[in-house]
């Protein structure tokens, strides 16, 4: 038997388990402390742990990303939260220039085992500054490692081994996912690895290649498909860096059609990279041009239906599929 | 004489013993002749990239570094050969590094501007402008929370006060009274560009003070006065576990790095500053007490010039890193505990 919890409560639940874990991890960040964590992922973790463990940081991204580092250096386990991706953008330069390069640019001297969480996403009609998607960014960057958890268990279970990992890792929770529920097993160890992708439906006619807050669509296109006598298989990548060749080439190897989601912007993107690298390595075995659904080009409107024709939908998935098998000889 | 004024050359008793005193100045110069090989190297093509000299400023690192424990931490910029050295990282490994060498303390990953040495705590060789300071708040949170009696020494340039991480790290250190020692090395150009030209407040304890934070000036190109400030600033760190902040008026008597034409500041004034030198008023006032003679002098110089060219020759011998090894350590070695990892540049 099992329970039913949501990813909040999941990576709420990961925390504390860290927290207790291990005296050298701390939580830092804007308002995880007495706020309880803008998405309430913290909450209760300061009555728990006290205001040392469970600091909040000024309004200070490069600042205590900055520090997040230093303390990673300095020999703790820091696991800094970042509100959203949006504000990453001002702790860019600790992130890459520092968190990612250290390692390689000391000879090998330094390791910088630091966790940052932040949201990620849009589909909340928060407006162009709230609602982007640069998971794609920080994959591109060599001495990072890139988690994007799309369910219940990998919320639950991707923070430990990060944590363990002695280079920085990125995990992005989309901000559509935190209400997701999902069951976790009672008891005993719920253990992920942090390096491969998953097939979380098995088909065989089209591989929906795809992570994060788009799962769950390509999900329901895979349903909608089934009902028409279309298999699709759905890949969710969980890992962004290093990218999982080997399960996405079997996947469309058997399947021989790639349809990839990405709420990136099409230009540059994620997706973009999975596809180059499918024709570097299948292109032989496919029947189809590839095809993608990602964000159309334009800073992510606020009214609900333009924010809606500007995110990939199950109902463009489906097409694309469809679009795809009229195209296969 | 010149247009340019400026401060009275340092002058005045040097209050050490002479053992102490000597080995002061036996610092200075060991920067001062490894960085006139370095830029002769570069000269010869044998050194490339950037290169930014420290030749002038000498007295603050000398200063400062006798001033710590081996115990604290250090973080530096891109022009730190200085601190590098007097940190104890071997000036071969140095002279390898710069050489792009794998025997360099950073394997010739970093070349000049990213010298590192974990056994020394020296955490580099950090080239963002700003970037260190963060970093800095970082490495004594850690010890703050672990009970780490340390400080952590950041050192940084007058330009890096423009810089949001500046004002970001500052405030932190001093929201959560973070022993850090905040070493401002006021040289007065930020690349071409001179403090008034870029800050509205040019007096930068002011800022600093503004954050509620202890704030000291001394004078950069005097050693003794260099060395007696931070060692109190230092202790105040220590005792209060809280920040304090030190400018150290300095000089930079070379370019900013070897590319620059310096177009920005007067031939008249650089000499004018050269009067303040920081080696020869030191030596001048040592030789005043009798604490120093000529000869005592010349046995301190071959003795830095020795070891320039032992450096050398180490750097000369050393080996290019396989190619095959391209893509080692952009993460850490499976399995490596990093508590483990070897430190490098100890030769």
């Amino acid at each position: 038997m099992g329970r039913r919890i949501s990813y909040r409560d999941a990576l709420r639940e990961a925390l504390r388990e860290a927290l207790q874990a291990d005296p050298r991890v701390f939580l830092m960040g804007e308002d995880v402390g007495r706020y309880g964590g803008t998405y309430a992922v913290s909450k209760g973790l300061l009555d728990e742990f006290g205001p040392e463990r469970i600091r909040d940081t000024p309004l200070s991204e490069l600042g205590f990303v900055g520090a997040g580092i230093g303390a990673a250096l300095g020999g703790m386990r820091p696991i800094v939260e970042v509100m959203t991706v949006n504000f990453s953008l001002l702790a860019l330069d600790p992130i890459i220039n520092t968190a990612a390069m250290l390692h390689h640019m000391s000879g090998g001297q330094f390791s910088v085992p630091l966790v940052i969480r932040m949201a990620t996403g849009a589909g909340r009609q928060v407006a162009a500054q709230h609602s982007n998607s640069f998971e794609g960014w920080y994959a591109h960057v060599p001495g990072l490692r890139v988690l994007a958890p799309a369910t219940v268990e990998d919320a639950r279970a991707m923070l430990a081994p990060a944590l363990a990992d002695p280079d920085p890792v990125l995990i992005f929770e989309h901000a559509q996912l935190y209400n997701l529920e999902g069951e976790l097993p009672d008891d005993g160890p719920l253990t992920v690895d942090i390096h491969s992708a998953r097939v979380r439906r098995a088909g065989t006619d089209v591989s929906l290649i795809t992570f994060g807050g788009c799962l769950t669509k390509a999900l329901q296109a895979a349903e909608q498909l089934a009902a028409q006598g279309i298999s699709a298989e759905v890949i969710d990548l969980r890992v962004l860096r290093p990218l999982d060749d080997a399960t996405v080439m079997a996947s469309v190897r058997k399947c021989r059609r790639a349809v990839v989601i990405d709420e990136g912007w099409r230009s540059g993107s994620l997706a973009a990279e999975v596809m180059a690298r499918i024709a570097e390595q299948a292109f032989f075995d496919l029947d189809a041009p590839l095809a993608r659904v990602c964000s159309e080009e334009v800073p992510i409107p606020y009214a609900r239906h333009m924010e809606e024709a500007a995110l990939p939908q199950v109902p463009k998935i489906v097409a694309a599929v469809q679009a795809l098998l009229g195209n296969t000889p | 004489m010149t247009d340019f004024q400026v401060p009275a050359p340092p002058s005045g008793p040097v209050p050490w013993d002479k053992a102490f005193a000597l080995a002061v100045l036996s610092d200075m110069l060991r920067i001062r002749r490894m960085e006139e090989k370095a830029a002769e190297l570069y000269g010869q093509q044998k050194i490339r990239g950037f290169l930014h000299l420290y030749i002038g400023e000498e007295a603050v690192a000398a200063g400062a570094l006798r001033a710590l424990q081996p115990a604290d931490n250090l973080v530096a910029t891109y022009r730190e050969h200085g601190h590098a050295l007097l940190r104890g990282l071997g000036m071969g490994a140095i002279m390898a590094e710069m050489y792009g060498k794998q025997e360099g303390c950073s394997h010739g990953h970093g070349g000049s501007m990213h010298l590192f040495n974990r056994a020394r705590r020296f955490f580099g060789g950090q080239a963002i402008v700003g970037g260190g300071l963060p970093l800095a708040a970082g490495l004594a949170l850690a010890d703050k929370m672990s009970g780490r009696p340390a400080l952590t020494a950041c050192f940084f340039g007058e330009g890096a006060v423009a810089e949001g991480a500046f004002h970001e790290a500052m405030n932190l250190a001093a929201l959560w009274q973070l022993p850090v020692l905040f070493c401002c090395e006021n040289n007065l150009y930020a690349m071409g560009t001179a403090l008034a030209r870029s800050e509205s407040q040019t007096d930068l304890c002011v800022k600093a003070a503004s954050y509620g934070m202890a704030a000291v000036r001394v004078d950069g190109m005097d050693v003794v006065a260099v060395h007696e400030v931070v060692l109190r600033a230092a202790q105040q760190v220590r005792e209060q576990q809280g920040p304090v902040f030190v400018e150290l008026q300095t000089y930079r008597f070379r370019a900013h790095s070897m590319f620059d034409p310096e177009l920005y500041r007067d031939k008249k004034e650089v000499e004018a500053w050269k009067t303040r030198g920081p080696i020869h008023t030191y030596s001048a006032r040592l030789k005043t007490q009798g604490s120093l003679t000529e000869d005592e002098f010349l046995t301190l110089d071959a003795a830095a010039q020795a070891e320039v060219e032992m450096a050398v020759a180490f750097a000369e011998a050393g080996t290019r890193e396989p190619v095959e090894d391209l893509l080692r350590d952009v993460h850490t070695a499976q399995g490596a505990a990093t508590d483990a990892h070897a430190s490098r540049g100890a030769a």
